[in-house]
């Protein structure tokens, strides 16, 4: 079962990294959200996956008395899905800013610090 | 959204939402939850009072400033982590204390760890808070 | 007042260095100094013998009347001060450089002299031409300075030290060592470019843009003269091989032979001095290829000559530009009888340049000869080269005196008067020297000569120097030189015309090509700069993931085959459907037309991952999972209808490259979590945080456990970082909020 997760987060980072190239930001923002997916299943999945109980002690014991899943990939995702949040919305915010701002979605047109330039001029140097 | 129907709905749910989430706060440290799965419990509450009552009302009924709450929850969590430093251990060591324990039964416990999770609990409400009335005033 | 107090400066150094003359003359090395830093074995040491006396004498007695001459030269100018600075700046520079027992600090000082050097050349800095023959000359000083740097540090781990005197004595283990040609190869590119050898000759005529008391000190005596002082250095470690010897012979003769060809097509006074500079460098490099100790007296005496008679005609053009406004030569005439103290200074250095008895020049001459003559290699070769040298500078030093000195009076009806005493104290006391030191020439032979030949050549050396030799073949070949500068002399109209028509047809010359090179320099950073800062995010996003891919792809490759479990994976159906459920959303993100579209199936992705997390013992990251994706979707759905993804929307062209660099970030990232699933699991972590929730931490809830007290830093700085991010956000787009409050 390892093995196709594995497989699923090679086809969420693909399609993240495909979206991620896209000139739309907002698809680029689309491919972050299945890269930062990916990540996360990632480390998931290299913490070893069981079909076992959740790592919960239950009452009365010191420790598991059956075996469980993994604790501590679990606990680094659970902040990092929280990041992850924060890492999205500071990047919709800068999407939301920028189209405000320039009134494009398309990276490639955003061009404040250097504006594109006529052929003729492309090939002398500043 | 100008709904009645879902402006009559959201003020009992998000009651019992917020409810909810406080349970999922403190039941944390022994069954699933905690203070992030509560805090975006209770963010996704004023998520939805602020769609259907407006922003301005959301920030009415939360009373302070979401991101001064984030500020306010990362300071708890700051000051319970700093409690060890001052008793001598290394930062954010648990301190603990049981209040009414008796024979075979620990009492009522207390401790820096709830408060620590209690700010983490409060800075994603605020955080999650701020960026979703941020986005949803820029109109 | 200052034109009174900064010549004091060098002439009590020099005065100092004449107080340990005698040691020196005793053959002591006197070294004095301190430790720098010790863990690479660099000290700041200094030490003085034969030869680097005579260059420190030479640097600090020229350089006190050159100071006494800027005075005058450049008073009243608004930067006057600015120029002491920058001179003495230099002074230090040259001095440190030549008296370095370190090859470290030899080098420091070396670089000191080529940034003072840049000051000085660019010290009309108004001037366009004046900066680009600074640049020019900062450049090329410096690229040889770096290879210069490389080869003392091979000289330096060879023998095993950076103390010069230790160097000094191993110099049959560094010629047998594998690393002596590269050493030879670096060490001779940053002497030649200094020195300004053929082909890096060309910033020294440029350099005559610099004010002429620069002129008269740096391209005289000094700066040009630390490439030979480092050849005449390092003598004993890297000569006596015949790549030593053919290169510095035939180096030093090209350079020599085309400076005195281009010497004669020059007008402009001062570019006539620039290039019989670079005849006397020439000269000055090729006996250095030598060992016998005739043709190394002969270069140390000359040395002496050249730096007395080239200073003091600097100075001597500058007076004539400075009382004039011209040095056009022929613009110039008659000067003789307005200016008679500036002539007799000029025809004085002029008859030791032209190798005049008594004048010290005649010796230097006749030592040349009977060097060339003693050459083992090729006599022929370096005694014609030294004729064919000698011919036009007699030829050149008939043309300095008589051209503007003799003849009618020009420039005319103006009013030309004398300089003042501070302007010719210089170049009359430094030709005068010439004259005395030539009729003194046993003293000087057996004071500065001699030990100067032994340091050079390593073993003691007696040296035996009068004014007379009698009837013999240097004499002989002197006679052929004067009939020879003569005949030239007289011919240097049309000599000069056809060297002007057959210079023309010649494509290149050394400063074109260094402009090509230098725009060539240009465009490839500029070129380069479009490519890797060209501001496309897509391409720098593609570079990165490139990257990542190939560093996957090493390692992956690196570490050899990986078992794949090819059976059908044993999941259930609830397992199945949650993977689908996933796959589904991605395929449709990465596929959907309408961000409404991608919207949805990033909702349904969200909910498939947090079934599989929660299929596999992680309810905590599930709900999370949960939560976020609703917020976040939430989020994104009421930012869409203020983005224009209704209307006008791109149609997403399928992009094969893409595609491409996709699926290979993606077949490494799944290759490499199949790696990892090969290595053993270390459960230790893990099952201390099982063991230790319920003891330690009084929590069931292990994962709670782990975030709240276990890693509590971590995740106080994770709260930290959210904060953070909801604050930049909230402040990049909600300044609305602040206008509300008011």
């Amino acid at each position: 079962m390892e093995t196709a997760l594995a497989l699923l987060v090679g086809i969420l980072t693909a399609t993240g990294v495909y979206l991620m190239l896209a000139r739309n930001l907002l698809r680029y923002l689309f491919g972050l959200i299945l890269l930062s997916n990916a990540a996360n299943l990632a480390i998931f999945t290299a913490g070893r996956l069981t079909r076992a109980s959740p790592p919960l002690v239950p009452a009365g014991l010191e420790a598991p008395a059956v075996a469980v899943a993994n604790p501590l990939p679990q606990a680094l995702i659970l902040t990092a899905i929280v990041i992850g949040f924060g890492l999205l919305a500071f990047t919709l915010a800068l999407i939301v800013r920028a189209y405000r701002r320039l009134g494009t979605l398309d990276a490639d047109d955003m061009r404040v610090a250097e504006p594109r330039k006529k052929p003729e001029q492309e090939n002398r140097h500043p | 959204m100008n709904s009645v129907i879902l402006q009559t709905a959201t003020r009992a749910l998000v009651a019992l939402i917020l409810l909810f989430s406080v349970y999922m706060l403190l039941r944390g440290h022994n069954y699933p939850g905690g203070g992030f799965i509560g805090g975006l419990i209770a963010a996704a509450g004023f998520t939805l009072f602020a769609m259907a009552w407006g922003t301005a009302a959301a920030r009415r009924a939360l009373r302070i400033e979401p991101g001064r709450l984030a500020a306010l929850g990362v300071l708890l969590a700051g000051l319970a982590g700093a409690v060890a430093a001052l008793l001598g251990e290394a930062p954010f060591t648990g301190q603990w204390l049981f209040l009414g324990g008796a024979e075979g039964d620990k009492g009522l416990p207390v401790s820096t760890i709830l408060i620590f999770d209690i700010g983490v609990y409060l800075s994603v409400v605020g955080a999650v808070l701020a960026l979703v009335f941020a986005l949803e005033e820029d109109a | 007042m200052l034109a009174l107090i900064v010549p004091v400066v060098p002439a009590v150094i020099a005065a100092l260095l004449l107080w340990q003359l005698p040691r020196v003359m005793a053959g002591e090395v006197l070294a004095f100094g301190w430790h720098w830093v010790p863990s690479l074995g660099i000290s700041a040491r200094f030490f003085l013998d034969g030869l680097n006396m005579l260059f420190a004498l030479l640097i600090s007695g020229v350089g006190a009347f050159v100071a006494i001459y800027a005075g005058a030269y450049l008073s009243g100018h608004p930067h006057l001060r600015r120029f002491y600075f920058y001179l003495l700046l230099f002074m230090v520079g040259m001095l440190g450089l030549v008296l370095a027992a370190d090859l470290i600090t030899l080098f420091v000082f070396w670089e000191l002299t080529t940034i003072a050097s840049y000051l000085l050349i660019g010290f009309d800095h108004s001037n366009a031409k004046a900066r680009r023959s600074a640049l020019q000359a900062l450049l090329i000083t410096a690229i040889g300075g770096l290879c210069l740097l490389a080869g003392l540090i091979l000289l330096g781990i060879t023998a095993g030290s950076f103390d010069l005197l230790e160097i000094l004595e191993l110099g049959d283990e560094l010629r047998a060592s594998a690393l002596y040609l590269p050493i030879l190869v670096l060490v001779l590119l940053g002497a030649f470019t200094k020195s300004a050898q053929l082909p890096f000759h060309f910033w020294l005529p440029n350099a005559m843009a610099a004010p002429t008391p620069v002129s008269a000190y740096l391209h005289s005596a000094t700066m040009v003269k630390a490439g030979i002082y480092l050849l005449a250095r390092l003598h004993p470690v890297l000569a006596y091989t015949p790549a030593w010897q053919w290169t510095l012979t035939l180096v030093g003769a090209a350079t020599l032979v085309v400076a005195a060809v281009l010497a004669l097509r020059q007008t402009d006074l001062k570019l006539t001095l620039a290039y019989t500079t670079l005849v006397a460098l020439g000269t000055l490099t090729m006996f250095l290829g030598d060992d016998d100790s005739v043709p190394i007296a002969a270069a140390v005496t000359f040395i002496l000559v050249h730096s007395f008679y080239k200073a003091s005609l600097f100075m001597v053009v500058g007076i004539i530009d400075h009382q004039t406004g011209t040095r056009e030569l022929g613009s110039l005439g008659g000067l003789r009888r307005a200016m008679p103290v500036t002539f007799v200074a000029a025809a004085a250095a002029a008859l030791s340049m032209a190798g005049f008895p008594p004048f010290l020049g005649f010796i230097g001459k006749e030592l040349k000869y009977e060097g060339a003559l003693a050459i083992a290699s090729e006599p022929l070769l370096v005694a014609g080269a030294a004729v064919f040298a000698n011919a036009l500078m007699v030829a050149v030093a008939a043309i300095l005196v008589f051209k503007p000195f003799f003849g009618p009076r020009q420039p005319a009806g103006t009013n030309i008067s004398e300089a003042p005493l501070a302007l010719w104290l210089g170049p009359l006391v430094l030709a005068a020297l010439g004259l005395v030191c030539g009729i003194a020439t046993p003293l000087v032979a057996e004071s500065l000569i001699q030990p100067a030949v032994t340091a050079i050549l390593g073993r003691p050396e007696v040296v035996k120097m009068k004014l007379w030799h009698g009837l013999n073949l240097p004499l002989l070949l002197s006679v052929v030189t004067f009939t020879l500068g003569v005949v030239v002399y007289l011919l240097q109209r049309p000599i000069r015309a056809a060297l002007q028509e057959l210079l023309q047809w010649l494509p290149l010359s050394g400063d074109r090509l260094w402009d090509h090179f230098i725009d060539g320099i240009k465009h490839l950073a500029a070129w380069q700069t479009r490519l890797l800062q060209h501001g496309v995010m897509r391409r720098y996003l593609s570079i990165i993931f490139a990257t990542v891919a190939a560093a996957l792809g090493y390692v992956l490759l690196r570490n050899g085959d990986i078992a794949v479990d090819l059976e059908w994976p044993q999941l259930t159906v609830k397992e199945w459907a949650a993977l689908a459920l996933t796959l589904a959303g991605a395929m449709m993100a990465g596929a959907a037309r309408a961000p409404l579209a991608a919207i949805c199936a990033l909702g349904a992705l969200g909910v498939g991952l947090a079934l599989i997390y929660l299929f596999f013992g992680a309810p905590d990251v599930a709900i999370t999972q949960l939560l976020v994706e609703t917020l976040f979707l939430v989020l994104i759905a009421t930012t869409l209808h203020r983005l224009p993804v209704f209307s006008g929307v791109h149609t997403p062209r399928f992009r094969p490259l893409d595609a491409l660099l996709a699926i290979t970030v993606g077949a490494g990232v799944t290759l490499s979590i199949l790696a990892v699933m090969q290595t053993p699991f270390d459960a230790t972590t893990s099952t201390f945080f099982e063991t230790a929730a319920v003891p330690e931490a009084y929590g069931r809830n292990i994962v709670n456990v782990i975030l709240v007290d276990f890693r509590a830093l971590d995740t106080f700085g994770e709260i930290l970082v959210v904060f953070t991010a909801a604050i930049a956000a909230a402040t990049l787009i909600g300044h609305r909020l602040q206008r509300k409050k008011h």
